[in-house]
């Protein structure tokens, strides 16, 4: 049993918009490679060409299919990682301390030298957040790329996730979302940020931005107002063409 | 509670960051490629590139990977067993140059069109066609044909340039944007940027597209359109839109070919003796050249000469759309959109483009010099590539795009579409096809180009194709990127010729590049009566182990992107933005740890020993070293390189002499270069003096070349004319009829679909994308992407998932005319309820790319290739049309038509073929490394 931190200074997390997020991935391979090279074991690949491919990512797209009654299907692609919960049940269970929640920002952290590989953060996690490492044998997660973002031999707009930095569609959004006069802490008001599985009582820090209302071009709307025909043949169309050329 | 562990928060990132361009696709984004000890650590975007600004994508990101993919080629090899077995034997660069210089050197002396040399996801095309061009065979082209050339073409005759490396969307202002038949592609960043800063300002997004997946899945309107009637949609439109007026008339009078007269006897357009266009002033009454100073011409003019009355291009378009088979309900049933919906498009489109009118405060002067005190916008813009273009009747509905956009009076003002410099460029300025063979001697000129008219075919006197590809025959005349579909096909056949050489780079022809990807191996591994390969001689050059290697007879592996000097020029495919022209290098930021060499060095290489001209010295010496003296040496004309920056002494631009430390200057720069556009010529390009004046003075021009964009096509009208008999180049007379009709010099739309029998027993459209963690990209057999997507089942849509009893995971037979093949499905709702899909390139060869064979791509994964076929079926006319656009000869991939069926679950997905044996063994079990100083 590892004890959360009371309060922490900050709560630093990410705001993910499902309005913009297109399902690319570059947040996936991004977070890989600098979290392979960086904090901790490597994120190995089990069988990496062969016919079950396993590899440990900190953060995986998941892709779902919405289909309203009265409108057409769509796909909303959801980005998901740790959410560096206030409190976070993958801490509360671990029987070494290896995971903890960092007082000064928040950040959940796996301590691999303390880890025993025993999984239950992982069955703790209502998110799926943990993935053990198949060949390291050790649990990983996201980080914040705590190795990126207090990191000095970055420039200072570089001290961001990876992901962050390399979505393209602008679709990640990271800060202190203690602060609520915080860039990300105004995004989540403007925008109604929500969180997700508020019901597990996990209280996560990091955001989802929902997806704007679809398809509102409605059907039924024949009243089409900027469509006020002219003509239609071309004899009265010319005869509004030489009009309208009068007044040019 | 414990204390919190020790943290180093500022690690040491790396050695040193070299920044290159990245070559994981076609979009040529600028890296920082991090490096411990010498070894690529880590790859992210370059901040100050002009094309990602930073950002990288999921194969970007994945670069690692590719360079250290264990399915590199690592040396030269022949092949010793049959071909298509995969059993070779390595040999040394010298006796692989010596037996391509004996195979091809003889056919340069007697014969040089015996060689067909095709390059695929070719980046160095103007150097690649240099080579060709100086060996002298007219077969040369790279991948555009199976690509997107409808797309390409139509733009450049319709306007001077189209989308993608033409132009862009005005992302800072514009409020409404439509996207038709781009789903995943083409280009990968820059679109998702793009799309990430309009929907921050809460422009709308409409995604029209049988699919919603990825940019449609974000789009706030969708339209489920029925494949291959995207141009009966926007002609429909287009009439909704004239009927209420809400079309530029001022743009239109100024800008385009919509006042200029057309004889009513021929259909050609009316001109003085300088051959210039002729409008009608409105403000004097005067007949005179387009752009003769200070007229306002006329759009409702007529011109009466010797008792013919011509009238105006804008008479015949508005004759032509406003007729009631374009109404809304008319089309209705055959897009598959309601016309309500139909209406309420053409609706948002006309308040957006008309009451969202806005100024910029920025002065500019006309071609007719006419001063400007604002820059008028008009924020509506459009985006398509191949979704609208690999049809059969692609060309027309590119066409029919592009003139919306030009009624509507957005093309290059504020809000709408913007050119990319070296575009706009007018059709007129680009080269002819050039054919012309002379035994060991150079070609008369560059392979490709645009026809403007039947004399521009490249047909030898008895009316024969010159081109093994039969591109700019009367089967496709305006195939300005050739048929590299074809090539493998014709040569079998030996129609028009048989060759001897096929040269092939970056092209997995044997498997997901070809139609019929069974017809095609079979074609490769045939012999003739005597025994021999019917394609004697095939010469392949790639950095893996794809599936074309096995089909080769001599490997000339190549490196990877981050080993290799490579340029990316303004010559060829450019990175330019709407605000600057931009070139690239990429250079090695590591050195290769195999025996292999760049493409590109080798062929410098390679020309020299067959002594080419341009390759070598008048002493018979090898001009270049390599391919980076080549980049830095060359010129093209005189004072312009393959780069336009840091010429001369450093600071030239454009133009400007042999700069010997320009490499240095481009690594110096980050990997690229920008000339900005200053803020006075930044739109209405095509007329505005101040960007003609930088055009020139950048070398993009030779003088300025002000240009009217043309809503009616003359060249076409050429061909329609020469099809009804008139001119001395005639076609044959069975393409009579087809001519008459694609060769509309207005765009038109007609069905791409078979006969009413074939509709019956085939009625489900089917479709290929390729997921944006793959797009254009060589690498997903790589280790990180293949988990993303390493399975493509066929996404059906929910109402045939219940019509034939079927769950998500279950096999249908999938049948064409041509071919069945055996696959799982996913249902899927959002999507046209008359399509499936799949992902393409994701099913592998058995053997291919190192991965273990029973690796689900190659157990699972499949090609919907298989079921395309190069020809048409049979219309009993005893002709076997090619599955292609009739004006550009573009594949008609998308022209698919199935019929569906449920199966028992084969082991494997089929056909299935047997394992070819792999030159460079499989994969490592685990990865599990980091590099380490």
């Amino acid at each position: 049993m590892t004890l959360l931190p009371e309060n922490t200074e900050k709560k630093l997390g990410l705001v993910i918009d499902l309005d913009t997020c297109v399902g690319c991935h570059a947040c996936v391979v991004s977070c890989k490679g600098w979290n392979t090279e960086n904090y901790g074991a490597p994120l190995s690949d089990e069988n990496a060409f062969g016919a079950k491919p396993v590899g440990s990512f900190l953060n995986r797209i998941h892709s779902y299919e919405v289909s309203p009654i009265d409108k057409p299907a769509h796909l909303v692609h959801f980005p998901k990682s740790c959410l560096h919960c206030e409190n976070a049940p993958c801490v509360t269970v671990c029987p070494t301390g290896a995971s903890y929640k960092r007082v000064e920002d928040g950040i959940v952290l796996v301590n691999e030298t303390d880890c025993i590989g025993c999984g239950l953060c992982a069955w703790a996690c209502p998110y799926g957040a943990r993935e053990m490492d198949p060949v390291e044998k050790v649990m990983k997660k996201c980080t914040l790329c705590v190795d990126r973002i207090y990191n000095d031999n970055l420039p200072e707009e570089d001290q961001v996730p990876s992901c962050v930095r390399t979505c393209p569609a602008g679709a990640r959004h990271f800060g202190d979302l203690g602060d609520p006069n915080s860039d990300v802490s105004k995004l989540v008001e403007e925008r109604g940020g929500t969180d997700l599985m508020p019901e597990q009582g996990t209280m996560p820090v990091n955001k989802y931005l929902p997806p704007r209302p679809k398809n509102q071009m409605d059907d039924t709307d024949i009243l089409a107002p900027y469509l006020e025909p002219v003509a239609d043949e071309p004899d009265g169309f010319f005869k509004w063409l030489d009009k309208t050329l009068d007044r040019i | 509670m414990k204390d919190q562990p020790y943290l180093e928060t500022s690690p040491k990132v790396s050695d040193e960051v070299k920044q290159t361009t990245c070559y994981m696709c076609a979009c040529r984004c600028g890296i920082n490629v991090h490096l411990k000890d010498g070894k690529v650590s880590y790859i992210e975007g370059n901040k100050d590139h002009p094309v990602n600004q930073g950002v990288l994508c999921a194969k970007g990101s994945a670069g690692i990977m590719q360079v250290n993919a264990p399915s590199r080629l690592d040396s030269p090899m022949i092949r010793v067993g049959p071909r298509g077995s995969g059993e070779f034997k390595k040999i040394s660069w010298d006796e692989a140059l010596n037996l391509a210089v004996e195979w091809l050197k003889p056919l340069r002396i007697k014969a040089p069109e015996k060689l067909a040399f095709f390059t695929g996801r070719d980046q160095s095309q103007s150097f690649t066609s240099y080579f060709a061009q100086m060996f002298g065979t007219p077969n040369y082209a790279a991948h555009g044909g199976f690509c997107s050339v409808n797309m390409a073409t139509a733009g450049i005759y319709t306007m001077g340039g189209a989308f993608w490396e033409f132009g862009q969307p005005d992302w800072d202002y514009t409020k409404l944007f439509i996207l038709f038949g781009v789903a995943e592609d083409h280009d990968s960043n820059p679109i998702k940027m793009g799309i990430g800063k309009i929907k921050e300002r809460g422009a709308k997004i409409v995604g029209v597209n049988p699919i919603r997946t990825g940019y449609n899945a974000v789009a706030d309107e969708w339209l489920g359109v029925t494949p291959g009637t995207d141009g009966l949609l926007i002609l429909s439109l287009i009439n909704v839109l004239i009927k209420a007026g809400k079309i530029d008339l001022e743009y239109l009078a100024k800008y385009t070919n919509a006042p200029v007269f057309i004889d009513p006897e021929s259909g050609l357009i009316l001109r003085d003796k300088n051959d210039k266009p002729l409008v009608k002033d409105r403000i004097t009454g005067k007949i005179c050249a387009f752009d003769t100073k200070g007229i306002y011409p006329d759009l409702n003019a007529t011109y009466k000469a010797r008792d013919v009355t011509s009238n105006t291009v804008f008479h015949a378009i508005i004759k032509k759309y406003i007729s009631p088979e374009y109404d809304p309900e008319k089309v209705a049933n055959v897009c598959g959109i309601s016309a309500p919906k139909i209406r309420a498009l053409a609706n948002e489109i006309a308040r957006v483009a008309f009451e969202e009118e806005f100024q910029l405060p920025i002065e500019w002067t006309d071609f007719r010099g006419e001063k400007h005190t604002s820059m008028k916008g008009r924020p509506v813009s459009f985006h398509s590539m191949r979704g609208i273009s690999a049809h059969s009747n692609g060309f027309q509905t590119c066409r029919a795009l592009h003139i919306l956009q030009i009624l509507l009076g957005t093309v290059e003002v504020p809000g709408g579409f913007r050119f990319k410099p070296p575009y706009p460029k007018p059709s007129s300025i680009h080269p002819k096809p050039h054919f012309k063979v002379t035994p060991n001697a150079p070609l008369d000129g560059p392979h490709l180009g645009f026809v403007h008219g039947p004399e521009d075919l490249a047909l030898d006197e008895n009316g024969k194709p010159v081109r093994i590809d039969k591109a700019f025959s009367w089967e496709n005349p305006m195939s300005a990127h050739g048929l590299m579909h074809m090539v493998i096909s014709n040569a079998y056949a030996g129609d028009p010729y048989k060759i001897d050489t096929l040269f092939m780079y970056m092209a997995n022809m044997s498997w997901n590049s070809s139609m019929n990807t069974s017809g095609v191996m079979k074609m490769l591994t045939d012999k003739d009566k005597k025994g021999d390969y019917v394609i004697p001689r095939i010469i392949y050059s790639d950095a893996y182990s794809s599936e074309m290697v096995a089909y080769a007879d001599l490997i000339l592996p190549d490196t990877t992107y981050l080993e290799r000097h490579d340029c990316i020029s303004l010559l060829d495919r450019p990175i330019s933005e709407a605000d600057g022209a931009a070139d690239a290098i990429r250079w090695p930021v590591i050195e290769p740890d195999r025996d292999v060499r760049g493409f590109q060095s080798v062929l410098i290489d390679l020309g020299a020993r067959l002594g080419l001209p341009g390759f070598i010295n008048e002493d018979g010496s090898a001009k270049y070293k390599d391919y980076a003296d080549y980049i830095v040496n060359h010129l093209r004309k005189p004072d312009i390189g393959p780069l336009a920056g840091f010429r001369g002494d450093g600071s030239a631009v454009g133009r400007g002499d042999v700069n010997p430390k320009q490499l240095e200057s481009y690594i110096e720069n980050g990997g690229f270069y920008v000339a900005h556009i200053p803020e006075g010529a930044k739109y209405f390009k095509p007329w505005n003096n101040a960007y003609q004046k930088w055009a020139v003075d950048l070398g993009l021009y030779d003088t300025p070349m002000p240009y009217i964009f043309n809503l009616y096509s003359e060249p076409m009208r050429k061909f329609q004319l020469a099809a009804e008999g008139f001119g001395e180049h005639q076609p044959p007379d069975h393409l009579r009829d087809q001519l008459k009709s694609v060769m509309s010099p207005l765009p038109i739309w007609y069905s791409n679909e078979g006969d009413l029998e074939e509709n019956t027993k085939y009625p489900i459209h089917a479709l290929t994308q390729r997921p944006m963690a793959m797009y254009h990209s060589w690498g997903s057999q790589n280790a990180w992407l293949r988990q993303i997507h390493g399975l493509n089942p066929l996404y059906v849509p929910t109402k045939i998932m219940k019509e034939h009893n079927l769950k998500t995971g279950d096999w249908v037979k999938l049948s064409s005319s041509h071919n069945t093949i055996i696959v799982p499905v996913a249902e899927m709702a959002s999507l046209n309820e008359n399509t499936v899909w799949t992902w393409n390139a994701i099913g592998k060869r058995k053997g291919a790319w190192a991965l273990d064979p029973n690796a689900p791509e190659a157990t699972k994964g499949f090609l919907l290739n298989h079921l395309i076929h190069e020809l048409q079926p049979a219309r009993g006319d005893g002709l076997r049309w090619s599955n292609s656009d009739p004006v550009t000869g573009q594949a008609a991939w998308f022209d698919l038509k199935v019929k569906l069926e449920k199966a028992t679950a084969p082991e494997e997905s089929q056909p299935s073929f047997d394992e070819i044996k792999s030159p460079v063994g499989t994969g490592p079990k685990n990865i599990s490394w980091k590099v380490r100083n």
